[in-house]
Parts: C-alpha cells; structure tokens; sequence
C-alpha cells in the first residue's frame, strides 16, 4: 500500500514541476527515440539485405576480377576475365548447369523522341533463369540470336514505361548509340533494390554489347548456376584453381578474380549491416547516459528542496531505506515515463523516415530493451541522490529552511 | 512509569570545542502525565526533546521508554520507535504538502507496516474533530487546523507519549488556547503529553514543570505575580 502511494507522490511530483521534470527527462527521451529508430533502421536494413538475395536465385557463384592493391592499398580493379575463361569453365567444371558472361555499361536508349540513361546489361539467356527474371511479354533472346551477335533486347518494366508509356514495346525499334535494337521482351517487375532498380535496365546478348556497344574483350562478371545438390564450395575451389591456370598464375601470387557464392555475399552484407547496426545503438547509448546524468542532476536538487520533507518523514518513522526507496521511484518514474515518451516518439519517427529506401522495422524487443534501459538508467543514475537522502539526519533535516 | 531518564549527558564537538548541551539531566513521567518542559534559549531543551523523541541518541546515561531501554539503539531502531510509540507536534506543523490531512494522518502507520492505517487514520482525525476536512490538502487549512492535523497524525499510533515542541507558537491566541485545550483533552482520556516551550504561560496549562537551565534541571526563576493556576485552584475558585 506504502508502494502505490510513493508511486502517486512520486507521479505528483513529475507534474508538479512540469517543465523541470521534461528538461530531465529530455536526455532519456532522445536517447530511448534514437536507440528505437536506429534499431529500426538496422533492423529494416537487415530485413532489406535478405530480401534481395532471396531475389537473385539460389546456387549461383559469381566471379568478378579481384581488386588490385599494393601493400593493402587498393587502387583499382584488375580487367583479366574473359568469354574463353567462361568457355573453359563449362568444359572443365563439374556440377555446374550453366555459365553466364557479363558486361555492363550506361547508356541513352532513344525511341522517336524520348530517351533515357539507363543500364544496359551484356548478358546469355541463361542469365534469366538463373537470376530469376520472369519475362513478362514478348521473350528473351536465344544462343543462336547471341552466337550471331544479334540487335535484339529485353527491357525492364521502368525502362519501357519511360520509352513507350502504354504502348506495347515489343516489336518496336530502338536506339542505343545509333544503333537500331529490335525490343523482343518486357521483363516482369521486381521491385526497386535501393542502389539497383532491376526494372530500369535493357538486357541484351554480351556478344552483342562487347562487340556493338563497348568494344570490349573483357568481361565484367561470370556467373555460375550449380546443379541442385552440388557443394558449392568445392565448386567454387574449382573455379578458382581453373582461373589461376586460365590466368597464368603461379605459386603463391594473389588470386586475380574473387569467386563468391551467394550465401557468402549474404554474409558480408550482413556483417556489415551489424556493425552499422552496433555503431548505431552505441551512438544511442552515449544519449541515454547522458539522460542519466540529466536525471541525477534534477535528483539531486530534489533533494535538496525536499531535505525538510525527508526530516518530517524520518521523525515519523521513516527509516533508511524507506527514503532511499521512495526516491529510487521517484527516479525510475521519471526515466519510466521518459522512456515511454521516447518509445512513441522512436515509433512515429520511424514511420516517417525512410533512409535509401530502407524501410525501418520497429521490433517488439527493441522497444522491451530501450524501456528496460530507461528504467534501469533511472535505478543506477538516481542512486547517488537517492543515497544522499537516506542518510539524512533528521533533526538536521528538520531545522532546514 | 513512562519515562525513565537516568543521568543524561549530551555533549557534541563544535568547531572544535566541546559544548554540553545536556549535564546528568535524570527524572521520571508517569502514564497519564501532562508535563511541560521549560527553558530558555540554548537551555537543552531542544537537545533533550530529540533524545526523548529517539531523534538522537544521550552521549552517556540511559533512558527507558515504555519499559525499553532506547539509549543506544540503531538508527534503524530508532526510526521503528518513532512510528510506533511516539507521536510528534511540531511548531510549524510540518504537514507533507502534496497529500490529503487524511494522507498525512496515516503515514507513521504505513510506515509501520500497518494494513489497517486508513482506518486508523479517520478515527484519529475525528478525535481531534476535522472529519469534514480530512480529504483537503494542508494548504487548503487554516493554521490551527494544521496543527489538528498534526495532533491527529501524532495519535494515529496509539503512542506512548506525544511530545509537542511548542505547538501554539505559529498560531493566534485564540486558536493557540483551542490548540491547548484539545492538548488538555487528550490528557483527561488518559494520553501522556510533553510539552516543550519557552512561554510560562503555556506550560502553565500543565500539572508539572521540569525546568532546564544550562543543561540541567533547576529551579524556575521568580515569575511575575500571578501565580499559576492550577486546575485544582480553578475548581476551588469556582465553587466559591
């Protein structure tokens, strides 16, 4: 019964002095907002990550040139894959079901009078399956089309709208760098990665663009599907070991292509993401301590004013800890209540931003953690005055002014 | 017997040199009793109310309080006598001010660990005859209904004594002559008052004086002529 009335003194108190009570509890406000919202944007950042490579389809390893570096600096990336390396793989690798060469490069895409700059992608038909691009209407172009360096090309949904509006694409012309590209296809939508829009894009044969377009031998990226069931990771050691040969690489010199399968990528991303996310919430915490620090302060001239008070109470018969545990209250109350004030306003503000497309996921823990943390703030950074309280000597504390 | 204090000595260091604030101070107060202590300023009489409160403990001697010896409890010991067998009146009422006169009534129950303190807390209010008030916050009340509450806060214990340090001090004649006569009530129903003050006036509403001087118990210095009246001269007079 003591406890519910401490509680309500302690409530009376917080509005009693309104304002004094809000500069306190700012600290613990802020920092409960931010840990929330910086939780929820990793979280949301982590949930993005996992989304997109579920998007790309499963066994697939990708080869890309490594990046050269001298002395751990990297200055840039080496150029040494080629379609012959491609065409090595295929004979030389077991447990693989097909092998895409790469290129890529940004152009206008003009038809009549709109055009845009848009990605196009030098690419084998098998790069639609094996990244899991439905076509939409029309099709996708054929070996026989790519082996005669056909000028045909599939276009991203985006892409087509900002050529073509309603109008159906397929059958039509257009032009990439003078040249004429019959459109044979839409592709499906699929939704808008953040750094990547895989519907703003013309897909075309590599042949075709490293030929046409480029003017290139090399290639940007080789993708691998394995058979289901295949161990990637011996695959993969086998892709390595036929590229160092491919590439004349000798001993123990650095590989020069870097063979990643989609699990490890995954895992890369996702450390990152972690660390982002820890970063944040350290970031957060440093607010929080401060709130602390704001709620002892505030405390600790509580007391002060209240040294009559305490006096009145302990001549009644209030004893140590019954001071110290009723100013404790006081202290979670006030970072309770900061802290719920806090959650909403992580929440509200976690609706409204956005940050590169990474929609912010606001977790039932995060908001369990920051209340918890809030509260335990309260319980460690009003000790101190709390202390100071109970050790009060009455008739000290009678006599004050 | 009440109160028994034997050869209390209080001596505490300022600044470096050592002030007796109470020298062997020994008597005894009966159940029942209304006393007054009387002394003037820096007499010990403050000094001597906080030992006999269990505010403080007696650098030497001993005192027994309802048959205990508190002489040289703990802190924590103390602060359990205070909520159960004392009940304070103090000059400026301290009254908490952000809770209801009932509320503050109830608090030395509470902090008892009483279950029943409500209800002990309106029959203490209605004893000192503020039952309609008693859901009004202090600063709603006038003074003299202050110190009411006060006293009912003092009662709700059933104490062993209540010991008022100069309870009409902060009041007007008139309410502070109220003030003594409920004092003087409480007294015929049988509760054991001490009464601390400076004015003779006051402590003339008591049977019996203990006089302090120095830090000792003497006797009285000659007062004006008008002796005080005791209750038995009043009837006396009355029935002339």
């Amino acid at each position: 019964m003591l406890f519910w009335m401490i509680v309500k003194v302690a409530f009376e108190s917080l509005i009693a002095n309104k304002m004094r009570s809000i500069l306190a509890m700012l600290g613990i406000i802020i920092g409960v907002a931010a840990v929330i919202a910086m939780l929820a944007i990793g979280s949301g950042a982590q949930k993005r990550v996992l989304d997109q490579f579920n998007a790309m389809g499963t066994n697939l390893i990708m080869v890309t040139p490594a990046q050269m570096g001298v002395g751990g600096v990297i200055v840039g990336t080496r150029v040494n894959l080629k379609v012959k390396d491609a065409m090595a793989m295929v004979h030389k690798v077991d447990g693989i079901k097909n092998v895409s060469p790469l290129v890529n490069t940004k152009l206008q895409v003009k038809y009549f009078n709109q055009n845009t700059l848009t990605t196009i992608q030098g690419v084998a038909p098998t790069y639609f399956t094996s990244r899991n691009f439905l076509i939409g209407h029309g099709r996708i172009f054929r070996d026989s089309e790519s082996d005669r360096f056909a000028r045909v090309a599939v276009l991203g949904s985006v892409t087509a709208d900002n050529l073509f509006g309603v109008a159906d694409p397929v059958g039509q012309t257009v032009q990439i760098r003078g040249i004429s590209f019959l459109v044979i296809g839409v592709l499906q939508s699929k939704g808008d990665q953040g750094w990547f829009n895989p519907d703003d894009q013309v897909l075309v044969p590599y042949t075709t663009c490293m030929r046409t377009l480029m003017g290139t031998i090399n290639l940007g990226e080789i993708d691998v599907e394995a058979q289901d069931g295949q161990d990637i990771y011996k695959i993969q050691d086998q892709i390595q070991a036929l590229m160092r040969r491919q590439h004349h690489l000798l001993g123990d010199a650095p590989d020069d292509t870097n063979v990643r399968n989609q699990a490890e990528m995954l895992k890369r991303a996702a450390d990152f993401v972690m660390t982002f996310k820890v970063l944040l919430s350290c970031v957060a915490a440093i607010s929080l301590a401060v709130g602390g620090i704001g709620i002892m302060n505030i405390m600790l001239v509580t007391v002060t004013e209240r040294t009559r008070e305490i006096g009145i109470r302990k001549a009644i018969g209030a004893r140590d800890t019954d001071i110290l545990s009723q100013f404790l209250y006081e202290a979670v109350v006030m970072s309770g209540v900061g802290g719920a004030i806090g959650v909403l306003l992580g929440c509200g503000a976690s609706k409204l931003i956005t940050v590169y497309e990474i929609v912010p996921v606001v977790t039932i823990f995060s908001i369990v953690l920051s209340i918890t943390v809030a509260g335990g703030v309260g319980i460690f950074f009003g000790f101190y005055p709390a202390w100071r309280a109970s050790k009060l000597d009455p008739i000290e504390a009678l006599r004050y002014e | 017997m009440i109160i028994k204090a034997e050869n209390l000595v209080k001596t505490y260091q300022l600044g470096g040199q050592t002030v007796h604030a109470l020298d062997d101070v020994s008597f005894t107060v009966d159940n029942g009793e209304m006393i007054a202590i009387r002394g003037p300023s820096g007499s010990g009489k403050s000094t001597l109310m906080n030992i006999l409160g269990c505010l403080d403990r007696p650098t030497s001697g001993s005192y027994v309080l309802a048959g205990e010896d508190v002489s040289r409890l703990s802190n924590n010991n103390l602060a359990e006598i205070r909520s159960r067998r004392i009940g304070f009146v103090f000059q400026n009422f301290n009254l908490l001010p952000r809770i209801t006169a009932l509320e503050n009534v109830e608090l030395p129950l509470r902090y008892a660990g009483r279950h029943d303190a409500r209800h002990h807390a309106k029959e203490a209010v209605q004893l000192v005859g503020l039952a309609d008030r008693m859901h009004h916050k202090p600063n709603e009340l006038s003074g003299g209904q202050r110190q009411r509450v006060a006293i009912a806060r003092a009662l709700v214990n059933d104490p062993a004594m209540v010991l008022a340090d100069e309870p009409t001090g902060a009041l007007d004649s008139k309410t502070g002559e109220e003030i003594l006569a409920l004092f003087k009530d409480l007294n015929r129903q049988g509760r054991t008052i001490l009464l601390v003050t400076h004015d003779a006036a006051v402590a003339a509403h008591c049977r019996r004086e203990i006089y302090l001087h120095d830090g000792k118990i003497t006797v009285p210095p000659t007062e004006t002529p008008g002796h005080r009246i005791t209750e038995t001269d009043a009837d006396e007079l009355l029935t002339i």
